[in-house]
């Protein structure tokens, strides 16, 4: 039974989250590194380039790699005080087995006992109930190598069909958008782009605090004349200075950008030539946002009629421009929708394929973009092949060795897992680097599940709260223990390098895979000796796909400072900007730019409906969540450096004044917030940068403090992204501080 | 080796997004390391999520010298205002009090005035310091004043600051709209809230843009 072993407050006490801050070591200006490894940011999708200071067996600090073109030195908070991770008391250093009597519910174990254990209760399990019984949740912060070796692992080894991962919460949207529209899903440009374009359109994405080093472009792009359009329901220090903000209210982007098009064509703002040549379904499309007029677009949006006419004017008569979008227009139960809105007014305008104009979602996790394409969502394979072609299953079996037969059908999404678990069909879980109890929707659900579970094994370097659910911890790799590659928000392939080696038992995470396969006696394909035979075999199955990595080498990124994906062969230079009107491409071949037969993009019909739970008397408030820019995902990680833990201490919940005023909240008090599924007191914050019909409330935080306590598990149904963004709550002054305010250090729950 | 005199340090509050990359940054530097010496304000959280980055301005006559009875504050020839000189502090507070920007910081701990040196220990080698190496969306600047004339053309730099009567003039460089039509910021216009005196806001018009919300 995998449920918590012992109080929560016992937990932590013994494996945190407490607070690291610079001591010993790191704090003596005497010291002088042993050398700088130059690799990335163990964070967010940019990737940015630092170099660790290391000293013996410890990073000691970083100094900023000026010399990487993406970043320049620049970094945020949570990349200056990454270092502060490696040697932090909470670190896993051994095994760790459920143990209820034990002081912190669990006591260290023998790693190869540990392994031997969970070896035979995945046998158990699969014996009595089949092999679909186990279930894998993987991670896209893991380098590329880990993703595709965790995808073969589960489909050749543990021969279940389901494993899925956290980019499941993150870009699954614009994947499924992009394929609808492109037949590829990737960004289409380098940020670089952005530099020269006279309109950049930004959706959903609260740059400064989730891909920090991009306002450095969007405000370039500024200066070089470039007007600003922001559409987000709350001002955003990227909102701040724009030149035009549209307050989107949540749920509704589809409904503007059938607006923007039916202006555009309305003015005949279009680019004819290009939609006649390189695209289909421009008709049904122009029919269909017939009736998205300017002022029914500004009566479901919420924006003010004269700004819908504006944005669609400069957007509409631009030259060059540069659309981008994030989790604010994905997370959503029909943010594939959203998605194909917006590609449908990038396609209108032709202006995508050259130099400044361009298009891109922003990644978000560390690699978002190539922990989808090898092989660890629940639908794909190797190359970002799928996984119900017969064609693309014979190349992958070939390559792993394997008849195509013998390779498991497409799984489910992980929600979908844990409603696999509630109907029993799922009885043991293995996961890596996924945290679902605090980053999934409806926590209280998925903390039932857990404990429903038979058999559960976590791998990780924290006992992250879901692993506190864990029968078996196994301690893994924090990022700079082990190498790899990774592929940033541009679609650039970069090397993530080895600066110390894990601690005590801790072991690389493949390792730890591997020696469990040995373990269960099913060892074929699963013998790496290092990062780089499993790259080396990745780039073998990814030839000839969509996401072809057959040409990029280690020794290639080095020299490049990165290779953008796809690259088809070793003397192939990358390809950083996709849909170039001259390009190639393994599945148009030479018939245009766009990856299908014809070469054509695809127009789709972007449908509007409204959220899942749309306010009413008893639930009268929108509620949306996202980041806060010194705190990570989860925070597994970010909840443990003291330094960023003191810049934003615990979640808040924005309210606008006249919201506030009718509710009789003020500032600093504590504030209810429930919904359907759950409740949360947490300290309001009032700001007039947020619509007064929405509050916002950051998601990072676990237990009595999860926003994820609230949120609904409504999913879109192309890509099962989670309704992060809109849900209903009402709100109300607490009678009382809650029972945590004094019982817990701010950072923990 | 003395900072190069072709380099300047820019601070453009505009593009602040209050990150706090150069606080965290700050306490990295090796001179004073553990403590940062930059502080972020918000100019007034309710209305707007502008923020803005405080570092030394590193005065040509620094008032936090001129009022200092130990003579332990220095400049040196390349125009940087140091930390105070350790065996002379007397922690009497002086220069917290005087400095018209409120930079110089006293370590009680250490009875120590500590203050940004312009991470004397990089500006000295060639390096840029760290806050402007990392500040993520280049609010913070170093660099020649061509480069800041190419990169930023809808601004410029100014140094001259006025507190009522006195004038200062500093080697670190505050970037206003182009067409502004200041040529210096005069700080008491801004020391009230935007809430109590509408009008005494000249000073955040001038470096800030409003938000352009059409309706
Ligand atoms: S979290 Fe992102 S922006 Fe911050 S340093 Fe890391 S990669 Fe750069
Ligand atoms: S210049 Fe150096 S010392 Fe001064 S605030 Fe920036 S990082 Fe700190
Ligand atoms: S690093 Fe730059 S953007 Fe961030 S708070 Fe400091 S000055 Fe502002």
């Amino acid at each position: 039974m995998a449920q918590q072993p012992t109080a929560t407050l016992d937990i932590i006490e013994q494996f945190g989250p407490h607070l690291a801050f610079s001591s010993g070591t790191r704090l003596d200006r005497g010291v002088e590194p042993d050398r700088l490894v130059k690799t990335h940011c163990c964070f967010c999708g940019q990737q940015c380039g630092i170099q660790l200071k290391v000293k013996d067996n410890e990073v000691i600090g970083f100094e900023p790699w000026e010399e990487f073109p993406f970043n320049q030195g620049m970094l945020c908070p949570k990349g200056v005080k990454r270092y502060l991770q490696g040697s932090h008391p909470d670190r896993l250093v051994s095994a760790q087995e459920r143990a209820p009597n034990a002081p912190g519910g669990f006591r260290p174990i023998d790693y190869i006992a540990a392994i031997r254990r969970t070896a035979d209760a995945i046998q158990k399990i699969q014996a009595e109930h089949g092999n679909g019984a186990v279930g894998v949740l993987s991670g896209a912060s893991l380098t590329t190598e880990k993703t595709y070796l965790m995808g073969k692992f589960a489909r050749v080894c543990l021969k279940t069909p389901f494993i899925d991962y956290n980019g499941r919460l993150c870009m699954v949207s614009a994947g499924a958008g992009n394929k609808k529209a492109f037949g590829i899903d990737r960004a289409a440009n380098p940020w670089s782009d952005m530099l020269g374009a006279d309109v950049v359109w930004i959706s959903g994405a609260n740059v400064a605090e989730c891909a920090p080093i991009t306002t450095n472009y969007v405000w370039q792009a500024r200066e070089n004349g470039a007007k600003i359009i922001v559409v987000d329901p709350r001002i955003t220090p990227i909102a701040r200075t724009c030149d035009l903000f549209l307050p989107v209210k949540p749920g509704r982007d589809v409904a503007l950008f059938n607006g923007i098009l039916h202006l555009m064509i309305e003015h005949d703002w279009l680019d004819h030539e290009f939609i006649e040549k390189h695209t289909i379904g421009f008709e049904a499309l122009a029919e269909s946002v017939r009736e998205w007029t300017p002022a029914r677009t500004a009566e479901v949006t919420g924006i003010a009629e004269k700004s819908i006419r504006q944005a669609a004017e400069w957007w509409g008569q631009a030259k060059t421009s540069f659309l981008t979008h994030a989790r604010g227009i994905e997370h959503h139960s029909h943010g594939v929708q959203n998605v194909l809105g917006a590609i449908n007014i990038v396609l209108a305008s032709g202006r995508i394929g050259r130099e400044n104009c361009g298009y891109a979602t922003i990644t978000g996790q560390a690699n978002g973009q190539g922990g989808r394409e090898h092989g660890q969502k629940c639908d794909q394979l190797p190359g970002a092949r799928d996984l119900a072609n017969p064609e693309h299953r014979a190349h992958v079996a070939k390559v792993w060795d394997v008849s195509p037969d013998d390779l498991p059908e497409p799984g489910v999404d992980c929600y979908e897992m844990f409603r696999k678990i509630e109907r029993g069909e799922i009885r043991g879980l293995i996961s890596i680097c996924f945290n679902p109890l605090v980053s999934l929707p409806d926590n209280n659900f998925i903390q039932r599940m857990l404990d429903k579970l038979d058999f559960y094994v976590a791998i990780d370097f924290f006992l992250n709260d879901t692993a506190r659910h864990a029968d078996i911890v196994l301690p893994g790799s924090l990022q700079e223990e082990d190498e790899g590659v990774v592929t940033q928000i541009e679609g650039k392939v970069i090397k993530i390098n080895k600066a110390v080696d894990p601690p005590g038992d801790a072991r690389q995470d493949w390792r730890i895979i591997q020696d469990i396969a040995a373990a269960i006696g099913r060892t074929h394909g699963m013998t790496f000796q290092n990062p780089r035979e499993i790259f080396d075999e990745l780039r073998r199955a990814s030839k000839g796909g969509v996401a072809d990595y057959s040409g990029i080498t280690w020794e290639k990124i080095e020299a490049n400072y990165g290779i953008c994906w796809p690259c088809p062969s070793e003397d192939h230079p990358g390809t950083p900007r996709l849909f170039e009107l001259c390009s190639d491409n393994p599945i148009a071949k030479v018939a245009g730019p766009f990856y299908f037969p014809d070469g054509k993009a695809r127009f789709n019909v972007a449908e509007y409906t409204p959220p899942t739970e749309e306010v009413d008397s008893e639930f009268p408030v929108i509620l949306t969540t996202g980041r806060v820019v010194s705190q990570f995902l989860s925070g597994t990680q970010t909840r443990r450096i003291g330094p960023l833990v003191e810049q934003y201490p615990e979640p808040r919940v924005e309210i606008h004044p006249q919201l506030a005023q009718r509710l009789g909240i003020k500032e600093g008090d504590w504030t209810t917030v429930a919904s359907r599924r759950g409740e949360i007191t947490v300290r309001a914050q009032i700001v007039k940068t947020i619509r007064p019909d929405t509050v916002f409330v950051p998601y990072h935080w676990a237990g009595v403090k999860s926003a994820n306590r609230l949120t609904i598990s409504a999913q879109d149904p192309i890509s099962k992204i989670p309704e992060y963004k809109v849900c209903a709550v009402r709100l109300a002054k607490a009678t009382a501080a809650p029972e945590y305010a004094d019982q817990l250090e701010p950072q923990q729950s | 080796m003395p900072v190069p005199d072709t380099k300047y340090f820019f601070i453009d509050p505009n593009r602040c997004i209050g990150c706090e990359s150069c606080v965290q940054a700050c306490s990295e530097c090796d001179t004073h390391k553990g403590h940062s010496m930059i502080h972020l304000e918000y100019v007034n959280r309710r209305e707007s999520p502008q923020t803005l980055p405080v570092v030394c301005m590193h005065c040509d006559s620094p008032t936090c010298a001129e009022v200092c009875p130990a003579d332990a504050i220095k400049r040196t020839e390349d125009g940087v205002v140091q930390t105070a000189r350790k065996p002379r502090c007397i922690a009497c507070n002086n220069c917290v009090l005087a400095c018209p920007f409120g930079v110089p910081k006293m370590d009680t701990h250490m009875e120590l005035m500590m203050k940004c040196d312009m991470c004397y220990d990089r500006t000295s080698e060639g390096k840029r310091p760290m806050c402007a190496t990392v500040c993520p969306s280049q609010a913070l600047f170093f660099g020649t004043r061509e480069q800041i004339a190419d990169l930023r053309p809808r601004s410029r730099p100014i140094n001259e600051f006025k507190f009522g009567e006195q004038t200062i003039h500093t080697k670190v460089r505050m970037m206003v709209p182009r067409e502004a039509t200041v040529n210096h910021l005069d700080v008491t216009d801004g020391m009230f809230d935007s809430g109590d005196d509408p009008q005494a806001d000249d000073m955040m018009a001038a470096t800030l843009y409003e938000l352009p919300i059409i309706s």
